[in-house]
Parts: C-alpha cells; sequence; structure tokens
C-alpha cells in the first residue's frame, strides 16, 4: 500500500501523535494522583494509599474506575446545558495545550512498509506557540466561571468569581515572565527556545531567575494549587466552584487541573530549563549524560516540578481573597515589569549580556537566600517570646 | 440525707472548698467566728491572698447539725447588705450554702440588682438559667450567678421567682451575655424575658411545641403537632406556617 | 405547603427587599446575598449553620443558629441517679471528657461535703491536662485545616493518638472516658501507666516546636490570622467569653488559678496570655498552654511516682443523696469555663442539673468577630473559638 507523503505528514503522524499524546497525558494525571497521595503521605507522617497494587500503585484506577461509574448528579435548578458543558471547557484546552509542548528532540524510526519517518516528539511547532499556550490555557478559565455559575449553588458562584478574579490576575505577571524569556530567545516557538538555550550554552533560568519565580508563582495560581486553591477553598467555599459535581463530570475538572499542572511545569522546563537539553549541553565533560534521552530529561524537570507543587501543598495555608490580590497586583507585577525591563536590557547585548546577568542575578540569590535566612533567625530567637507576665487591665 | 453521716471531724472539709472557692480573699469569708449569721461585715483586709491558702475551718457550725452542709443566713453579708440598702426592697432573704450566697431577690427590681451587683465590680455573668419548682406558686427560678474579678473571684448568685406565663425582665440591657442564656431559658422553660432584643428558639426548632425542661413534659418528648397539621408545619419540620422566621422560596 | 427553605441557592429571595438606606441596602443599591454556612459544611466543626449577609465576600452579618445536635442531655440528666449522669457528662465536649466528669463530679462533692483522696486528685489532674493537651490538638489539626493548612493535622493526630492510647489503657475508652467517680475515681492506675505517660509527655515538647515551626513564623498564617475577629477583654467580659480567647486578650484568669480546685494551688504552671486579643493571640496562647500542660503533666507523674499507695476514692456513700440545695462548681475546660450548677432535692436524682458550656457562650461573640470580615476569616473565627457542638447544643 502507497500512503503519499502529504497525507502521512500531515494527517497520520499528527492524528497518531495527537492520540498518544492525550491518553498519555490522561493516564499521567492519574498517576499524578498517586504520586501526589504518597509524597503528601510521605511529609505528613503517614502511610497514604497502599493497597490497590504493589504500594497503592494503581490506586488511581480504582479512582478513575470509580468516577466513571458515580451517579451523576446535577442540581435541580441548575443551567443543565452549561452545567455539562463546563467540564469539557476545563478540560479540552488543557489537553490541547499539549500539541504544542516539545517532549523531545527529533527522532527517526522505521515503519515497515513506509520507510523512516523523522518527526519531532511533539504534535506540532507552531511559531506561535508560547502564544498559543496563553490563549488556550485562558479558555479554561470561563469552564471554571461557568461551573460556578450554572450550578445554581452560592458557593459555586462565590468560587467561581475568585476563579475569574484569580486567574485574570496572575495572567497578567505570567505573561510578563514568558515575554522576558521571548525577549532572550527571540522566538515564540517552544522549540526553538529550546534550541536558543542550546546555541546560548544557557539556561534561561539563571538570567531569568527572577522571570521563572514569577512564572511558577503565577502558574501555582492559575492551577489554583496551594497556596493559592482558593476558587476550590474546601474549608471556605465546600468545594467551591466544582461543589455541584459530580462522578465523571467532577474527574474532568480534577483532570484539568492535574493536566494544567503538568503544561505549568513542561512549559516553565521549557522556558527556563532547557526543555529536553541535558544540564550544562555545552560541556563535553559531561556526554556520558546523553545515554538518557531528551524526552526522559523533559519528563524528569517535570517531575521535580510536580514535587514542589506538592511540597507546597503539605506546608503552606491558604490565602486569603485580599491578600492574593495584593499579593498579585502589588507584589508580582511590579516585579515582573521591573524584570522584563532589565532582561530587555540585558538582551540587547545578545548572549554577553545574559551570561552577563546570569552571574548577577544568581549572586542577587545567594545572597538574598543568606540575608533572609539570617534576619529570620534572629527575628525567631527574639520572637521566640516567653510566656508574658501578663497583667490584668480590668 | 447522705446514707452515711460524715463524722464530725469531716465537717471542716466541707468548709473548706468554698473558702477556697472564695480565694480566702473576699474579706468576709476570713471571719469564721459568728456561727449562724454568716459573716459580720469584716473590713476589707487582705487582698487576693494567694489562693492556696489553707482551708480555714469554719468549725463552730459542725455542732449545729449533725450531716451535710446546712445553709445558714448570709442576711447580714455586706454584699447582700449592700443590695438592700442600694435597691430598697430588693433583697427578700439570703442565705449561704456551701460556700455560695444565693440572694433572692424581688422580680420587679432584678434589674436594679444586676446594676447594682454590675457598678459593684460583678462585671461577669457567669450563668443565667432557670428551675422549674412544679408545684410551687410562683412556679420558676430564674438563677443568675456573677463574678467579681477584682473581689477575688468572688461570686454571688440571685434568684428571682416568676410564675408561668408571666415576664421576666430582660438581663441583655445589664450584661450581653445573656442574650443567648435567656433565649435558651425562653425555649426550654417557656418564661418569657421582657425587653428581650432576639427572643426566639434556640436549641429546639422553630416550630416546636412545649417546653423540655419543665418538669410536666414528659421524657419521651410529645408530638409536636408536625404530623397533625401537615398545612402548618412542613414536611421535614421547618418553622410553623405563622413563625416569622418562616421563609418560602420566592 | 411550600417546599423546605433552600437558602444555599442563588435564586433564592429569602429576605425580601432591602429599606433603602438600611444596612442591608449596599453602595451599589444591591442585596446582599445571603449564604448559609452549614449545618452541613466542612469547616463549621459539626452541625453549626451561620446565616451570612454578604458583600461581595465581606460579611455584613452573621447569625448563628445552633440546635441541630440538641439531645436534651438536661432532661436526661434529671432522670439518672447521679453516678448515671457522668456518662452524659462525656457526650457534651466530646473531645474533652475528662473535664466534663471533673466538673460534674466536683459539684457533687461540694454537695456532698465529700474529699477526694490526694492520690485522686493528683490523677485526675493529670487526666484534665492530657485531655487539654488533646483537646487543643485537635483543635490546632482543625484550625490548620480551616486555612488550608495540611499538615500539622497529621503531626497533631500523631500526637493525640498516644494520649488517647493512654486514656484506653486507663479507663477502657478513648473519647467518651467515663472516667471519674463522684468522690475519687474507679480504679486505680494500671502498673507501669505514669511511666508511659512520662515517656510520651517528656518528649512532647520539641513536638510542639515542631508544629510551632509550621505555623507561628508562617508568612501566610501571619496574615491569614494577625488582626483577624479580635475581640479585646471588656468586650470579652462583657460577652461572657472565658478560655483561650479571653486569655488571648490579656485578661490573666485560669479557673485553675482563680478558683482552685483539686491540687491545682500544689503545682507550678503559669498562665499563658497575649495582648492582641486577634486569632494569632489565641494561636500562641493555646500553643503556649499545651507547654504548660505538659509541665503539669509531668508534676503528676513526679507526684504520683513517689505516692504510689493511696486510696483513689473519698467516702462516697453508697446511695449517693446530696442534700437539698444548689450548689456550682466549675473547671477550667479547654474551651474556657465549664460550669455545672446543680439543684438537689435530697433524692438520689439531681432536681435540675445545668451545664454552662464555655463554647455556647463563647460562641455567642461570633457575630460581633466577624462582622466586616471576608468568609475565609469567618472560618479562621470559628476554628479559633474552639467550639464543640455537642457542647453547644447539649
Amino acid at each position: 500500500m502507497e500512503i503519499s507523503p502529504s497525507l502521512l505528514n500531515n494527517v497520520l503522524i499528527p492524528v497518531v501523535k495527537a492520540i498518544v499524546i492525550v491518553n498519555v497525558m490522561a493516564i499521567m494525571s492519574g498517576v499524578l494522583t498517586i504520586i501526589e497521595r504518597r509524597s503528601l503521605a510521605f511529609l505528613q507522617v503517614r502511610k497514604g494509599p497502599n493497597r490497590v497494587g504493589w504500594e497503592g500503585s494503581l490506586q488511581w484506577v480504582a479512582d478513575t474506575v470509580k468516577l466513571l461509574f458515580k451517579e451523576d448528579v446535577v442540581p435541580a435548578k441548575a443551567e443543565h446545558l452549561i452545567h455539562f458543558l463546563a467540564p469539557v471547557l476545563v478540560v479540552v484546552p488543557a489537553l490541547t495545550v499539549f500539541a504544542v509542548i516539545p517532549w523531545g528532540p527529533e527522532f527517526t524510526f522505521k515503519v515497515p512498509g513506509i520507510g523512516k519517518i523523522t518527526t519531532g516528539a511533539y504534535a506540532a511547532d507552531l511559531n506561535v506557540g508560547l502564544l498559543f499556550i496563553l490563549a488556550v490555557t485562558s479558555i479554561g478559565i470561563y469552564g471554571i466561571i461557568l461551573a460556578g455559575w450554572a450550578s445554581n449553588s452560592k458557593y459555586a458562584l462565590l468560587g467561581g468569581l475568585r476563579s475569574a478574579a484569580q486567574l485574570i490576575s496572575y495572567e497578567v505577571p505570567m505573561g510578563f515572565a514568558v515575554v522576558s524569556v521571548v525577549l532572550m530567545s527571540r522566538s515564540l516557538s517552544l522549540v526553538e527556545i529550546i534550541e536558543a538555550q542550546r546555541r546560548m550554552h544557557l539556561w534561561f533560568v539563571f538570567p531569568g531567575l527572577l522571570a521563572f519565580f514569577l512564572y511558577f508563582l503565577s502558574g501555582v495560581a492559575e492551577t489554583n494549587r496551594v497556596p493559592f486553591d482558593l476558587p476550590e477553598a474546601e474549608s471556605e467555599l465546600v468545594a467551591g466552584f466544582h461543589t455541584e459535581y459530580s462522578g465523571i463530570k467532577w474527574s474532568f475538572f480534577f483532570l484539568g487541573e492535574y493536566a494544567n499542572m503538568v503544561t505549568v511545569s513542561a512549559i516553565a522546563t521549557t522556558l527556563f530549563f532547557g526543555g529536553w537539553l541535558r544540564p550544562f549541553p555545552n560541556v563535553a565533560a559531561l556526554g556520558f549524560l546523553d545515554v538518557i534521552p531528551g524526552i526522559l530529561w523533559f519528563l524528569g524537570k517535570i517531575f521535580v516540578f510536580m514535587l514542589v507543587y506538592i511540597w507546597f501543598r503539605g506546608t503552606f495555608p491558604r490565602y486569603r481573597f485580599d491578600q492574593l490580590m495584593d499579593l498579585g497586583w502589588k507584589t508580582l507585577i511590579p516585579l515582573s515589569l521591573v524584570n522584563l525591563v532589565v532582561i530587555a536590557i540585558a538582551a540587547l547585548d545578545g548572549r554577553r549580556g545574559l551570561q552577563v546577568l546570569a552571574w548577577i542575578s544568581c549572586g542577587g540569590f545567594v545572597l538574598a537566600i543568606v540575608l533572609v535566612t539570617r534576619i529570620r533567625a534572629r527575628k525567631a530567637t527574639r520572637s521566640a517570646r516567653p510566656v508574658s507576665p501578663a497583667e490584668a487591665p480590668v | 440525707m447522705a446514707d452515711e453521716a460524715p463524722k464530725p471531724e469531716e465537717k471542716p472539709k466541707v468548709e473548706e472548698k468554698p473558702t477556697e472557692a472564695g480565694a480566702a480573699a473576699a474579706p468576709d469569708t476570713s471571719t469564721p467566728a459568728a456561727p449562724t449569721t454568716a459573716m459580720p461585715a469584716g473590713p476589707a483586709a487582705a487582698p487576693a491572698k494567694p489562693a492556696a491558702a489553707p482551708a480555714k475551718p469554719a468549725a463552730p457550725a459542725a455542732a449545729a447539725v449533725k450531716k451535710g452542709p446546712v445553709p445558714v443566713d448570709a442576711s447580714g453579708k455586706p454584699l447582700v447588705a449592700g443590695l438592700a440598702a442600694a435597691v430598697p426592697g430588693s433583697v427578700l432573704s439570703a442565705k449561704e450554702f456551701v460556700g455560695e450566697t444565693t440572694v433572692d431577690v424581688e422580680t420587679a427590681k432584678i434589674l436594679d440588682a444586676l446594676r447594682h451587683f454590675k457598678n459593684e465590680s460583678f462585671s461577669y455573668l457567669v450563668d443565667l438559667t432557670a428551675v422549674d419548682w412544679k408545684d410551687r406558686q410562683p412556679r420558676f427560678d430564674v438563677v443568675y450567678y456573677l463574678h467579681s474579678f477584682q473581689r477575688g473571684n468572688e461570686r454571688i448568685r440571685l434568684k428571682v421567682k416568676v410564675a408561668e406565663g408571666e415576664a421576666c425582665p430582660s438581663a441583655t440591657a445589664v450584661y450581653e451575655t445573656s442574650n443567648w442564656m435567656e433565649r435558651e431559658v425562653f425555649d426550654l422553660f417557656g418564661i418569657p424575658f421582657a425587653n428581650h432584643p432576639d427572643l426566639r428558639r434556640i436549641l429546639t426548632w422553630e416550630g416546636f411545641n412545649g417546653h423540655p425542661l419543665r418538669k410536666d413534659f414528659p421524657v419521651e418528648g410529645i408530638d409536636t403537632g408536625a404530623a397533625i397539621y401537615p398545612d402548618r408545619y412542613p414536611e421535614g419540620g421547618g418553622p410553623a406556617a405563622d413563625d416569622p422566621n418562616r421563609r418560602t422560596l420566592s | 405547603m411550600s417546599a423546605p427553605v433552600e437558602p444555599a441557592r442563588a435564586d433564592v429571595n429569602v429576605a425580601g427587599e432591602p429599606e433603602p438606606g438600611s444596612e442591608e441596602h449596599t453602595l451599589l443599591g444591591l442585596r446582599e446575598m445571603e449564604l448559609n454556612f452549614g449545618p452541613q459544611h466542612p469547616s463549621t466543626h459539626g452541625v453549626l449553620r451561620i446565616i451570612l449577609k454578604v458583600d461581595g465576600e465581606r460579611i455584613v452579618s452573621a447569625r448563628p443558629e445552633i440546635g441541630y445536635l440538641h439531645r436534651g442531655t438536661e432532661k436526661l440528666f434529671e432522670t439518672e441517679t447521679y453516678p448515671m449522669v457522668i456518662p452524659h457528662t462525656d457526650r457534651l465536649d466530646y473531645v474533652a471528657a475528662a473535664t466534663n466528669n471533673h466538673a460534674f463530679c466536683l459539684v457533687v462533692e461540694k454537695l456532698l461535703g465529700l474529699e477526694v483522696p490526694k492520690k485522686a486528685q493528683y490523677i485526675r489532674v493529670l487526666l484534665d491536662e492530657m485531655q487539654r493537651i488533646s483537646s487543643h490538638l485537635l483543635w490546632l489539626a482543625t484550625a490548620g485545616i480551616d486555612l488550608g493548612a495540611m499538615t500539622p493535622f497529621f503531626y497533631t493526630f500523631r500526637e493525640r493518638e498516644v494520649i488517647l492510647d493512654l486514656f484506653e489503657e486507663f479507663c477502657g475508652a478513648r473519647l467518651t472516658l467515663h472516667c471519674m467517680r463522684i468522690g475519687g475515681l474507679l480504679e486505680d492506675l494500671t502498673p507501669g501507666w505514669v511511666q508511659k505517660v512520662r515517656a510520651f509527655a517528656e518528649p512532647f515538647e520539641a513536638r510542639i516546636d515542631e508544629y510551632e515551626e509550621l505555623l507561628t513564623e508562617n508568612r501566610i498564617w501571619k496574615l491569614r490570622t494577625i488582626g483577624v475577629g479580635i475581640l479585646n477583654a471588656e468586650r470579652c467580659i462583657e460577652m461572657g467569653v472565658t478560655g483561650p480567647p479571653l486569655r488571648a486578650a490579656g485578661f490573666k484568669w485560669d479557673i485553675r488559678r482563680a478558683i482552685p480546685y483539686e491540687c491545682y494551688p500544689e503545682l507550678d504552671f503559669e498562665i499563658p496570655t497575649y495582648q492582641n486579643a486577634d486569632t494569632y493571640d489565641r494561636y500562641l496562647v493555646r500553643m503556649a498552654e499545651l507547654r504548660q500542660s505538659r509541665r503539669i503533666v509531668l508534676q503528676c507523674c513526679d507526684w504520683l511516682e513517689k505516692n504510689p499507695e493511696g486510696p483513689i476514692r473519698g467516702k462516697t456513700p453508697r446511695v449517693i443523696k446530696p442534700a437539698a440545695g444548689e450548689a456550682y462548681a466549675a473547671v477550667e475546660a479547654p474551651k474556657g469555663e465549664l460550669g455545672f450548677y446543680l439543684v438537689s432535692n435530697g433524692t438520689n436524682k439531681p432536681y435540675r442539673l445545668h451545664v454552662r458550656p464555655p463554647s455556647f457562650i463563647n460562641l455567642q461573640a461570633l457575630p460581633e468577630m466577624a462582622k466586616g470580615h471576608l468568609v475565609s476569616d469567618l472560618v479562621a473565627i470559628i476554628g479559633t473559638i474552639d467550639i464543640v457542638l455537642g457542647e453547644v447544643d447539649r
């Protein structure tokens, strides 16, 4: 059977890649839940799920099956159509984004009957990939807002409102942080950004350290994770926007959240940590690291970010709504603007300027850490307040 | 009363708790001389002694009774006398029992009495409750228990008698904390409180029919009428139809 | 017949149109949303229902509705003989059964004129203080969860579990202890029990440090708690609020010192107070109380190890018929002043036994504390008052 190259390249390969990526991601979200629960359990001196499969490794399968067969309850006065569409609107963009995420470099393999195929480990290399991601992830917000509204529950409504305000606020610093990477790489294509990091012999995290922190913080907020999980704060809003959801629809929100976490981690990896590149891609002495394929480097880096997410969850209390807004508008946005200007100036000089900036920002970071620990240590000794010899005022 | 009569030497023990409880601070409890009229108005001698002060046995009282603590007249106590002087006609009787002073107050004067005590530094209303004496007229006692931080944690109990159906003046104007306590008494005893800002049932549901802590209320409960009057009581409970708190779907 | 009220639904017009210029009439001429907080809500600690009027997320008014757990305990008291009342007291503040037992036994002993042997006093105090520790640990766990700090929950439950095991060894029950009897205790200590208590209490100080490390200097925790729900000492006293909230307002008052009972005068401990009367200080007070309770527990262990012999029950009459009359006795329960007012008519059953429940009285101050705060703060405030609905509703 003869397959025309255009059919092969324009239809078959992308379809196969899309199917693989969507399914792998859906499964990965499931696997992530068990990883999260076990790591959280480790942080919290407990065991976590350990019954299904080896050490609970199949717990997520059991959970998924349960969710699939669970009754789907829709409140009597809910807006049925929108109530149904909202989870779809969350999960579809979350999975769509994976189209442009560069999992690994190009690779070649042989298919019997067709011949050699060379293709990238990504579904598409859009020249506006970054823009595409920002645009598509923003659509997910509509799903959350509509879920809040369509449920006809006040808690869900409050959750949706919080979500709207929060996500819009944190898009801004996130956007600025991303733009600073665009300035450094001079491209919007994610593959090109990775290539730029190889060319410059520099992960962008070093010059763009601040941009990375801004990006990741905003990313945590965008994915509604602790300490920014206000839209679904279970102790305040019962379950926030998905209070009135159950069964498969609820699991769509869940899937969307985990897919978004992966997206944020993947983009952070791509933009700041050299994507599929091994550490120090220019140092030949580390060549043995190339044994590990690029895709594993990429997944490994994502995994580290996921652990950071879980670590956050095990450590922090939740912000209050106004404090969250304060943090976003009064701290992150001004910082990201300053950061943007600094990086723009450094990027004028191309690679050399970025290297200088890298030294400065890393030095500054170390200095800041030292200072903060010192100040905190001093403060802690001061604020280890003794039981006060209180006087009765009344 | 108690089946085994405590031996005489145990008697001091009875009085020990109160002395401890009064923190030996109230000057008037530190003079155990008078056996019957509790304490002559001793001059305010020592301010709050350490609470751990060894108990002083009120020894002479032991002779008067064989078993159990007995109430003694406390109308001579400075606190009671002070109330009688400040609010004439308010004190009906006063007694001291297991170290606690209880004053029967004229119902109409209770607010004045409470204000008087509040001015006398009894700033904390510990408790407000009621007792149903089913066969007595007037039927109910409403009991106030006051605490003074300045007078060495001294406490005093005021009691007023309220007849069935009669209203008791609300103490909310004097002690804000009495709000819920009075609602509770209203709910469980059916004693209305005049001038209470928010007199609603608090523990039972809005349409509940009866007052559970009255002695004539059966322990096994009553039929609240919810089954008999389905038009008045919604299925599954909730406020009655004529209840002002009843809200309906608009 | 109309359908049951469902104020949680967004389209329910419950309050009618507001008067122009009234409190309900907000700036934009819009009516506040009425939010039904509870009785089934994750952070009302039971079946508390609060009817909130919120302007956005700001609380205009909060009206607690209680009684969902009303079991007519005071009526039941009147039908039981005195020893049979004790198990009922367990169910009041069901996370601090020992102090409930204690308060009831005290008031009966007061009317009987009974003396409790020294050893029984020490064991009672030991139980009280362990109960205080376990109650405060439970409080810390739930208050942390309310603010989104998940991990302290598991840390505190680790220690609470040990205490419950010790209770179980002492009296056979873990929660509803029924561990005291009129005139003393039922059984003597199991051999080695005191050593086990000591083995728990000695390293407990380090555990408290561990909790504090997670929360005390945590920026988000401080942001969420400092300045939230202030109730100063004067208002506390006016509202009858006792216990940790009162001490957090700088008022050094604790029944264990003010109106001492049992062997407390012989024990060396301090009453921690803080000045700011906010949620953070209430947290600090409870943490300091944990340390003080630990001290008391260790002192009781010392005494009991030195005096292993001795009676554990006073000369309790076979049939308990206190003299006709009335008495009130109070203990410092973990939540505040817990008092029992007993009216006896000389029979073997209490004629009237009234509980002065600290949770009930303290909860009354909630509307005042919550007004003007956000819904998220309400959660913090409910947590910090530390209510147990079994005691509120009785």
